[in-house]
């Protein structure tokens, strides 16, 4: 279980990104954070994976305070961040150092195969395209099977096409172990397609504003009316948060929302 | 740039194992230049002006257009250096350098890679020391010759703490700026994956410092020899800068010529052993300067 507690971050400048966010994640949940450009999304799943320390607050997980970077927590960013020098596979084995090299590899062999990359093992990062560079940024993340993952905007430098295809990658991988993900995006269909619950912010200071589920079985259907639905609900909570005017409600949707909520 | 040559020779030796897709090739598009002809075609390239200047001179002396006194004809030169090689003049005067350059550049490198790193890594030590370093750094570094000589005499000491002292700034510079400039998000990834402090060193510094460092060892080493010459010229009886001062004095403008061109020798064939040394850490960098730049 990860808990937040009333997490609040100000950075030595004076810029107060995160107030009091509070949640608690089971294991194996999967959480969308969406919100406005600066509502202190990326300070939060930094300060959950112990990169910066929270001004206030705790974050804990299974009652272990979070403080530095744990074993248990992994992150992927926005770019994908492989070491330039390592080959694919290397890559992959970063974080697998303290194991026998035998069994490092067959690891490593195992996660390459799974993303779909067996072939580019030996490639240098640079010879990657932006898709595969991701994914080997996920295997490296999930390699040493970390019991929450945090993603921050993880497909949003890919065109729409690969993006879906690393979506519904991310959910298959997941299948594997089941870790907890948390999730932030800018993308509500990438939030409604893949997340149990959406945490809604807004900004100023970056705070929780409104949390959704998404009570879709899987595999989803990005054409089903039922999830058009949950992606109006969560626009609208998005719009609302923006202190934006709430579209025309349509006649439609609230029938299905009444249904659902 | 080494594996590409590689591929070249393996290319090579594969058209010319199998003559038949040569041949079809061949037969399809209008003659493209020969892979062995191409291998060597940059190089040679190069060679193609110093190697025609050289050749018109010594046809123009030989025509007796010129009676090539002052800029002796190329025989001329290489009749000088076999001549020098021969009395065993020649070695003494190269060994004499390049032990000097040796010396001198190994103390400026162990000098400035250490002061680098540490004002690189350390922000205290950065603001303690850069600013007497970049304060050094702009005196014109032969104007600590006269200094030298008083402090360390005539001899090799004085010689060897010019160069090193040339070499040191590019160094320090470079590694300095090499860390300053490690890109944070690499390093973050180290701290995800829990480095210790000397792991984050081993597997994430120095592999992100070590392009820009043999860069500022290469300017270095530029450096050294550049200042080998002014440390040689300050007094010295042997060596390559010695036989430039000799060859002034004595009206032998060959010699001259002959000392320049061995320093030219010198200093490319050492730039090329860092290169030749450093190549197979630095096979993961993008190869796009090294395409058009090396061979
Ligand atoms: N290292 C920092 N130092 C000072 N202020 C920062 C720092 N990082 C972020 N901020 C500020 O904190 C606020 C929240 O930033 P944060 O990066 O968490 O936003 P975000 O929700 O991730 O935005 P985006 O969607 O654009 O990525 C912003 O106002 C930003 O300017
Ligand atoms: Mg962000």
């Amino acid at each position: 279980m990860l808990a937040l507690d009333k997490v609040g971050k100000t950075y030595p400048n004076g810029v107060h990104a995160l107030e009091r966010f509070s949640a608690r994640i089971k294991p194996g949940e999967i959480v969308a954070i969406i919100g406005g450009s600066g509502c202190g999304k990326s300070t939060l799943l930094r300060a959950i994976a112990g990169l910066d320390r929270a001004s206030t607050g705790t974050v804990t997980l299974d009652d272990a305070a979070i403080t530095a970077p744990h074993a248990k927590i992994g992150i992927i960013f926005q770019e994908p961040r492989l070491l330039p020098w390592l080959s694919v596979a290397d890559n992959i084995g970063f974080g697998l150092s303290d194991l026998p090299a035998d069994i490092r590899r067959e690891k490593v062999d195992r996660a390459l195969a799974r993303v779909g990359l067996a072939d580019k093992a030996k490639a240098w990062p640079r010879e990657l395209s932006g898709g595969q560079a991701q994914r080997v940024a996920i295997a490296r993340a999930l390699v040493p099977q970390p019991e929450v993952l945090l993603l921050d905007e993880p497909f949003s430098a890919l065109d729409a096409f690969t993006r879906r295809d690393l979506q519904d990658h991310l959910l298959d991988l997941w299948k594997d172990t089941r870790p907890t993900l948390i999730l932030v995006t800018h993308d509500v269909d990438e939030a409604v397609v893949l997340a149990d619950r959406v945490l809604v912010m807004r900004p100023r200071p970056g705070r929780l504003f409104e949390v959704i589920n998404i009570n879709l079985a899987r595999p989803r259907d990005r054409a089903s009316p039922l999830f058009e639905n949950f992606k109006r609900h969560v626009l609208t909570a998005l719009d609302r948060s923006l202190d934006r005017n709430i579209p025309d409600a349509d006649p439609k949707s609230m029938a299905g929302e009444a249904m659902w909520w | 740039m080494l594996h590409s040559s590689a591929r070249r020779v393996l290319a090579m030796t594969m058209s010319a194992e199998l003559p038949v897709t040569r041949e079809r090739a061949d037969a399809i598009a209008a003659p493209p230049i020969p892979a062995r002809l191409r291998r060597y075609a940059r190089p040679a390239l190069g060679l193609l002006l110093p190697l025609g200047l050289a050749l018109f001179w010594e046809l123009w002396v030989w025509l007796g257009y010129s009676n090539g006194r002052l800029v002796p004809p190329p025989t001329k030169i290489f009749a000088t250096v076999m001549e020098l090689a021969k009395s065993g003049e020649l070695t003494r005067h190269i060994t004499a350098t390049v032990t000097r350059v040796g010396a001198g550049f190994g103390l400026g490198v162990v000098a400035g890679t250490i002061l680098g790193a540490i004002s690189g890594y350390w922000g205290l030590a950065r603001q303690l020391l850069d600013p007497t370093v970049q304060a050094l750094r702009a005196i014109p570094s032969i104007a600590w010759v006269p200094l030298f000589i008083l402090w360390l005499g005539i001899f090799e000491t004085s010689k060897i703490a010019l160069i090193a002292v040339g070499v040191f700034f590019p160094v320090y510079l470079g590694v300095m700026g090499a860390i300053l400039a490690v890109d944070r998000k690499i390093v973050e990834v180290g701290r995800i994956f829990r480095l210790s402090g000397p792991a984050m060193i081993r597997r994430i510094l120095l592999p992100a410092v070590l392009p820009a460092y043999v860069v500022a060892l290469r300017v270095g080493l530029g450096l050294g020899w550049m200042f080998v010459v002014a440390a040689e010229f300050m007094g010295a009886s042997e060596g390559l800068g010695y036989l430039l001062i000799d060859g002034q004095q004595l009206g032998k403008p060959a010699q001259i010529v002959a000392a320049i061109v061995i320093f030219a020798i010198l200093g490319k064939t050492t730039d090329w052993l860092i290169e030749i040394a450093t190549a197979p850490l630095l096979r993961w960098q993008d190869a796009f300067g090294r395409q058009s730049g090396a061979a």
